[in-house]
């Protein structure tokens, strides 16, 4: 039911001593760190069978190849979709909105057409269609907020008037909040919108099913769920994503060049142009592996109780001098706490913090609008995993003081 | 390993608390120019005015950390009434002490600058700033949306 107590020795990393102190990781919605197994697979693969894949009649890159699609299988059933073809390997989360707003909305979005967003997303999933916007014409909105950092849904039907796709995140990056995408998701079918899910912040935390989201595409990436850097995924419907133009070009994506014109390849190969990060995909999938051999549903329940642990232990000690952004009822939030402090700016809140080995994160969260409704240039921001326990967050609430101390103004 | 007391000099803490030439003057007749920090969301504004090629008058609005706040501080203090010509020669000799890059472009050029006639007084405790790369930034910003504002005037 719980996790191992002795979790983080499977993180190399955070056994690492850094400024006298042993490390405090509470950066992990920046990104998470990577246990040994997931080191290890990327190395076997580059020890044992680094090859490009999908060319070779040989054996290692037969295995390279196996090895590649095996987890794009692992993939796809931890997030409850119906085929490993619906698994498209991307850069990031941020190229996966690229793609979708590239190839779905290029097809789909002229003047006249409006896409909604709301007022907590990341600016991956705002500057993709307003670069689109610029060149196509079509709408933003923008889903506002309530004053706890909720979805304010009262306005919902006259904003998804004439909406072709709404796209928002399933858990904020800064508040936390969990938003309710099945609810939306369905309101927003019913005027024949399509919906895109940011789960960067969600997969990595809480058990996944694109069905029960109700999603038609969605973003993640590789580096916040335990996995390397430099691979995300975009899942998608089998028959949306057929029916999407290529995003970028080149080899792999195609099944037949001529000197008049190409014929793209199936999905998920028509949009993973060029050779893939295979070591990185092999990576994500040996993630996965460890994810489900801790079980989902089983992070999410540490996760609430370290939650209701900080957000107590803040809050106790600190009172009115603290700020906690977002839903107050950690059952309704993920573990990622966006703090204001006294008047100590979040860059030296962090900067003092890192003295003592605690790794936070000070600055915008690449959520600049969100900021700006706020009312803050930016905050500091707590953000817990599965390898984190009370010690961390003890070792947080004792070193906000010292800092408060030094910044009074 | 540097430490806290590297960076946090008291003078910095003292401009950072007390901020001088806080506010904005009206824009017209003073030149406004704005400097954000795009890894942490600080923003500056700075208006000033010139009259006989100096600067006259110079005001800091605008919110961040500490180092983005004092340094801001101390520039206003250092420029305040300066010939333009000055103005650029101290912010050149600024950039110059936050240049991390600095000893290996080349040392002879930093030893000049030492002997300069202007010097660079309370603006040296910022000194400690380039111990800790990622606040560079913080330190320069008003400096930057300075000389973009003088630029602009010079057209």
């Amino acid at each position: 039911m719980s996790l191992p107590r002795n979790i983080k020795e499977q993180f190399p990393l955070l056994s690492q001593v850094v400024n006298g102190h042993q490390i405090v990781y509470l950066d992990s919605a920046a990104s998470s760190q990577k246990p040994a197994a997931v080191i290890e697979a990327m190395n076997d693969y580059y020890r044992t069978i680094n090859a490009n894949v999908h060319r070779g009649a040989y054996e290692i890159a037969a295995q390279a190849t196996e090895a590649m699609e095996s987890s794009r299988a692992r993939i796809a059933k931890f997030i409850g979709a119906s085929s490993a073809n619906e698994v498209v390997f991307t850069k990031n989360a941020t190229e996966s909105f690229n793609l979708v707003a590239r190839s779905w909305g290029g097809q789909n979005l002229s003047h006249g057409d409006a896409v909604l967003i709301t007022d907590m997303e990341h600016h991956a999933n705002i500057v993709p269609w307003q670069i689109l916007s610029a060149e196509r014409g079509f709408e933003i909105r923008w889903m506002p907020l309530t004053p706890d950092g909720q979805l304010d849904l009262t306005s919902l039907d006259q904003l998804l008037d004439g909406v072709k796709m709404v796209s928002l995140t399933a858990m904020s990056n800064v508040l936390g909040t969990l938003n309710p995408v099945r609810e939306i998701a369905d309101r927003a079918h019913e005027v024949g919108a399509l919906v895109t899910v940011d789960a960067s912040q969600y997969v990595p935390h809480l058990p996944t099913d694109v069905e029960d989201l109700g999603a038609d595409l969605m973003c993640f990436t590789g580096h916040k769920m335990c996995g390397p850097t430099g691979i995300g995924v975009l899942w998608g419907h089998e028959e949306l994503l057929d029916s999407m133009p290529p995003f970028l070009g080149g080899g792999e994506m195609i099944v037949d060049v001529r000197k008049d014109g190409f014929t793209a390849n199936e999905i998920p190969h028509k949009f993973e142009a060029g050779t893939p990060p295979i070591a990185e995909i092999i990576g994500l999938g040996a993630a996965v592996e460890f994810l489900e051999s801790l079980g989902m549903a089983d992070i999410r329940q540490h996760e609430i109780q370290l939650t209701k642990y900080a957000m107590n232990a803040l809050n106790n000690r600190y009172g009115e001098e603290l700020t906690i952004h977002g839903p107050r009822d950690p059952d309704q939030r993920g573990g990622v706490l966006s703090i204001e402090y006294r008047d100590v700016h979040p860059h030296d809140l962090s900067q003092v913090l890192d003295q003592r080995g605690i790794c936070i994160r000070a600055g915008h969260h690449c959520a600049k609008p969100l900021m700006k409704l706020l009312g803050v240039g930016a905050t500091s921001r707590a953000s817990m995993y599965l390898y984190n326990d009370e010690s961390d967050i003890d070792a947080l609430v004792d070193a906000l003081e010292p800092a408060g101390e030094m910044f009074a103004l | 390993m540097p430490g806290l007391d590297d960076l946090y000099k008291e003078i910095i803490l003292d401009h950072y608390r007390n901020p001088r030439n806080q506010g904005e003057l009206d824009s017209p007749p003073a030149h406004r120019t704005e400097g954000f920090n795009p890894l942490c969301g600080d923003e500056v504004t700075v208006t000033f005015e010139i009259s006989d090629n100096s600067l006259s008058e110079v005001r800091i609005a605008g919110h961040g950390c500490s180092i983005s706040q004092a340094s801001a501080s101390m520039m206003s203090a250092a420029v305040k009434g300066k010939s333009i010509d000055e103005v650029r020669e101290v912010t050149r000799q600024f950039k110059a002490m936050m240049s991390i890059h600095e000893e290996e472009i080349g040392s002879e050029a930093s030893e000049q600058t030492s002997e300069e006639v202007f010097e660079l007084g309370d603006l040296e405790a910022l000194k400690g700033v380039v111990k800790f790369p990622v606040r560079i930034k913080c330190a320069t910003l008003s400096w930057n949306a300075l000389l973009t504002g003088l630029g602009e005037v010079e057209g």
